[in-house]
Order: C-alpha cells, then structure tokens, then sequence
C-alpha cells in the first residue's frame, strides 16, 4: 500500500511539471494566433478622406495636435488628454479639457482602424471625430469660424499647399458655431449658406489633417505577440518571452472559460462593437445611455458619411448605412476598448470607473445586473487564483 | 529487483484500472449535442420556398460588413420575383442581437436577392432569420453561420 502511494505521488509529481509548458489545444492555438499583432492587416485607405495618406495633410495635423492654440482658451490642445508619451491618454477616470468631461479619454494606438469613435460611437470617421472636442465646451471649447480665422492666419500657406485656396474669410464674423453659445449660435445663422459651407470645408480639412497625422498610431508588439509567434512556429521562446505557468493559465482563461476572448477577439482585442457590461455610472455625472443616444447623434452630425464633406462614394458608408438604430441592447452599451497597453493606463471603464485590473476581472467574474438595459456578462465564480492570473496575462499585453 | 517488479506490476494494474475506468465513462457518456443545422439551403418554414444563403464573395470574414446573396425558388424550381425581405437574427448563446441591421438591397435576377450589410463580431453560432413576402405567400426561414 505504501509502494502504491508512493507511485500515486510521483505520478502527481510528473502531472505537476507538464502544466508548466505550453500545453495548447489546436482551437485554442487558433484562437491565439488571431490575436498576434502579426495578424493585424495593413491599414485600409480612408476613402472618405483623400487626405489620409498625404504626408503633408499628416504634418499639418500633427502640428494641429499638439497646438494650444486650437482651443477657446489657448491652453488646450488634443494632446492635452491624449499625452504622446502615455499611450496618448491621460490616466485619469475623467477627461480635463478646459472643463471636466464626463469620460475616459481613449488611448490612440490603431485608433484608425475603428468604425465608430469615442465610447459610445457617435461619430462614424476619425476625421469628423477629431472636429468634436474641438467645439465641445468642456474640452477646446472653441468654435468653427475662429478655427477657419486661425487657420488662415497661422497655417495659410501650409493649408493651402494640401487643401487648395482658402475660401474669403473677411466677412464671415471672429465667432461663429451651429454648436456654439448664444452668441455664437446668432453669429451662424446670420451667415449666409456660401459663408456656412466655407467654413465647414475649412473646418472639416483640420479634421482630415488630423485624423491624417493619427493614422501613424499603431500598437506596437508585446511579449504577448513574441509569445503567440514562437507558439504557432514550435519555436522555443527565449527567456524573456516564455510565459509563467500564471501568465499561461491566464491566456487559457481568457479564451476559454472565462469568455474574455468574445467580445476582445482579434489582433486588436475589440469587436469594434458596443456592449451593455453592468459598469455602473458615476455618481454626480450627467446621465450616460451610451450607444443608445449615440444613434441619433451620429445621425445628425453634418460631418458624417452621408454628410457633403465626405470624399468618394457612399460606397464607404455601410456603417452607418447598416446601423442598428433602435434595439434594447444599445441602452448603456459602450465600446470593447482594446486591451494592448491597457494594464499600463488605468484607471478603467467609460468613465474610469475602476482603479485597477483587479477590480474590473473581479466585475466580470461577479457580473453584477446593469442599472439600465440588460446587461450581457454572465457570472463567473473566478477563484483568487483564476483572477490573479487573468491580470497576469493582460500584462503580458502591455511587456 | 523484486521490488522493481512489484513496481511495474502496480504500475501496469493502475494504468489498466485506469484504461478500464476511461472506457467506461467514454462510451457511456451522453453523445455530445448535435451541431447546430449549417446548411445553406433549405425548404422555409411552412414549406413555400426554397432558400439558399451564401457569402457573395465565397468567403467569411469576421469583423468586416459583408453581402451575402439570398436565392429563392418555388418548390418547383421556379425562381420567385418580387419578394419583400426582412432579416433579424443574432447570436442564441450569447443573447444578443445582430451588430448591424442588414437589408435586401437589390434584386439580381433569377430569384437572387443581395443582402448588404451582414457583419460577424465573434466566434460562435449566429442565427439569421428572414421573413420572406412574395406572390406566393409569407414564409420565414432561419440559417445558422458557425464561426
Ligand atoms: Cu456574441
């Protein structure tokens, strides 16, 4: 008998040490392998803006970027919340602009690969995306008329190289917006529509030149893509790459029973698609319905694919062609964020709800129902040992 | 040396126990759920038509919108014209819906509608249902896309 149990224990003994190499079923390699940056296709051109791959349009909206001067009070540019060096966010739960939003700021690494943008996708390009906070009085607070003056004045040459001529600006008053205050409002709607549409066209150029310069932002490899590469090959990773028997457990989680790998597929991590998870909202914030009010924002924008400052066809507008307008699923469903980078930014969430990975593993292992809408994430009963792997693995997504 | 033996006769009676014990829960175990039904073509639900559903460009491709072609015929053959077309669908297991509203978009001849605007999110099993309306009658036909 004791012969026997000492065989019992070498046998555990042996069982023990073969959990420690990659131990892969056929399925679950193909499903990593789909997720290796190597897998990530080559950057589609922007039909909708022939700007895209225009260098010069790229040098014009890096300098737009990162320039203070672009906002109401000269102290705010896009790179105020999207910082180069932190992944181009700003670690905080709300975005600060020349006001407090009321969101996460989003970090840009392959930004132009989305079809929708900002958190609940009410803008269908990067381009009209990029004019948004640019009118929004929480973050540049500026207005198109004074955008179109200070471009003539600071950038006219530069403008004119890419876009063309300069429409005749003397008349068209300092302040001038559809979007802006009273005032503002007032200034517009004494415009004439020759007047309007100049405007638009200068203002949706700066948002072309930038989203043009935004194109370059893309995720970089990880440990995580080394790890995946020497996987698929039977290569046998170099020291540095090897992956914990923690980190390794935490992959087979993720794309197994703890579900993660549904909606965070792809080299990406993100089906680019909105889901109800029961984040709660913040308390003191103005109410949030995500995608559900999206919709009709997105439609009415002038600036969309079916808007008169779209280059080429329709052809490139299925999105929004295609889009679910009313379904009860949309009611505070936000965007799968990507997760390359994303254990370095915390904090987590739409409005930066959670403060570490840890609290949003264990959210998604205890699925708590949504305030509003229902939400899609199914209990998990994650062990300690489970969630602590997990965040292990997403590290390896940010190595 | 004789206990050497004694270790190798535990060992093979183990692993036989064990061969033993596998078999058993293998063959009795409960035959694993059927797929679900991926045909591409088949009768609608009350019988009036024959659908068939595929990619228009062969291929499936996760994450990009896509159009996929719809042919109808009678269950003589014959092609049906004219048919009106709705479709929903969604993903059963994961209980949601459809990430985009697809539409029957242009009629191609020869009972062959273009459905514009199909687009896959995830891996798993998506359920397509269409309400057909055509000279013939109303009828409803479900196709499942595994991913
Ligand atoms: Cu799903």
């Amino acid at each position: 008998m004791n012969r026997l149990l000492r065989f019992l224990a070498l046998a555990a003994v042996l069982q023990v040490a073969a959990c420690g190499k990659p131990d892969f079923s056929d399925a679950e390699k193909k499903t990593i392998a789909a997720l290796a940056l190597n897998a990530l296709p080559a950057l589609k051109p922007d039909a909708t803006n022939r700007f895209a791959d225009v260098p010069a349009a790229a040098a014009l909206g890096s300098t737009l970027f990162f320039d203070q001067g672009m906002s109401h009070d000269g102290n705010v540019s896009c790179s105020t919340c999207h910082k180069i060096d932190r992944q181009f966010q700003d670690d905080l739960p709300q975005a600060i602009g020349v006001g407090r939003t009321n969101r996460r700021s989003m970090p840009l690494a392959g930004v132009a690969r989305n079809p929708w943008f900002f958190w609940d996708g009410r803008r269908d390009s990067l381009w009209a995306q990029a004019l948004t906070p640019l009118e929004n009085p929480l973050e540049q607070a500026g207005n198109r008329a004074a955008f179109a003056h200070y471009i003539q004045k600071r950038f006219g040459a530069r403008y004119e190289r890419i876009f063309g001529p300069l429409p005749d600006l003397s008349a068209v008053p300092a302040n001038a917006s559809p979007l802006g205050n009273e005032a503002e409002q007032a200034a517009w709607k004494a415009m004439t529509a020759a007047q309007m549409d100049d405007v638009n066209r200068v203002f949706a150029n700066i948002g072309k030149a930038i989203a043009a310069f935004e194109r370059s932002i893309e995720p970089a490899q990880t440990r995580f893509d080394r790890f995946a590469i020497d996987l698929a090959s039977g290569a046998k990773p170099k020291a540095d790459d090897a992956f914990s028997p923690e980190e390794m457990l935490g992959l087979k989680l993720f794309i197994g029973k703890a579900n993660c790998v549904t909606c965070h597929n792809g080299p990406r991590f993100t089906d680019n698609s909105f889901h109800n998870t029961g984040v709660p909202p913040v308390k003191d914030l103005p109410l949030d319905r995500g995608r559900f009010d999206a919709v009709a924002q997105v439609e009415a924008d002038p600036f969309n694919c079916f808007g008169a400052f779209r280059d080429g066809d329709a052809g490139a507008c299925g999105e929004l062609r295609f889009m679910v307008k009313d379904a009860p699923e949309l009611m505070r469903a936000y965007k799968t964020p990507s997760l390359r980078g994303a254990a370095t930014r915390p904090p987590y969430m739409h409005a930066g709800q959670f403060s570490s990975l840890e609290e949003v593993v264990a959210h998604y292992s205890a699925a708590p129902a949504a305030v509003e809408g229902t939400s899609e994430v199914h209990p998990l009963q994650l062990s300690d040992r489970e969630r602590a792997a997990l965040v292990a693995f997403l590290k390896t997504l940010s190595d | 040396m004789a206990s050497l033996w004694r270790y190798l006769l535990a060992g093979l009676g183990l692993a036989a126990l064990l061969a033993g014990i596998l078999a058993i829960v293998y063959l009795t175990a409960p035959q694993s759920a059927p797929g679900p039904d991926i045909s591409r073509s088949k009768k609608t639900a009350n019988g009036l038509f024959v659908a068939s559903f595929q990619p228009e460009r062969g291929v499936i491709k996760q994450g990009e919108l896509q159009s996929w072609l719809l042919t109808l015929k009678t269950v003589k053959g014959d092609p049906v014209e004219g048919a009106a077309i709705s479709v929903s669908g969604g993903m059963p297991q994961h209980n949601h819906g459809l990430p985009t509203s697809p539409q029957a978009t242009d009629y191609l001849g020869e009972g062959r509608y273009r459905i514009e605007g199909l687009k896959f999110t995830m891996s798993g099993v998506w359920q397509l249902r269409f309400a057909i309306s055509a000279a013939a009658g109303s009828d409803t036909v479900v196709f499942n896309v595994v991913l």
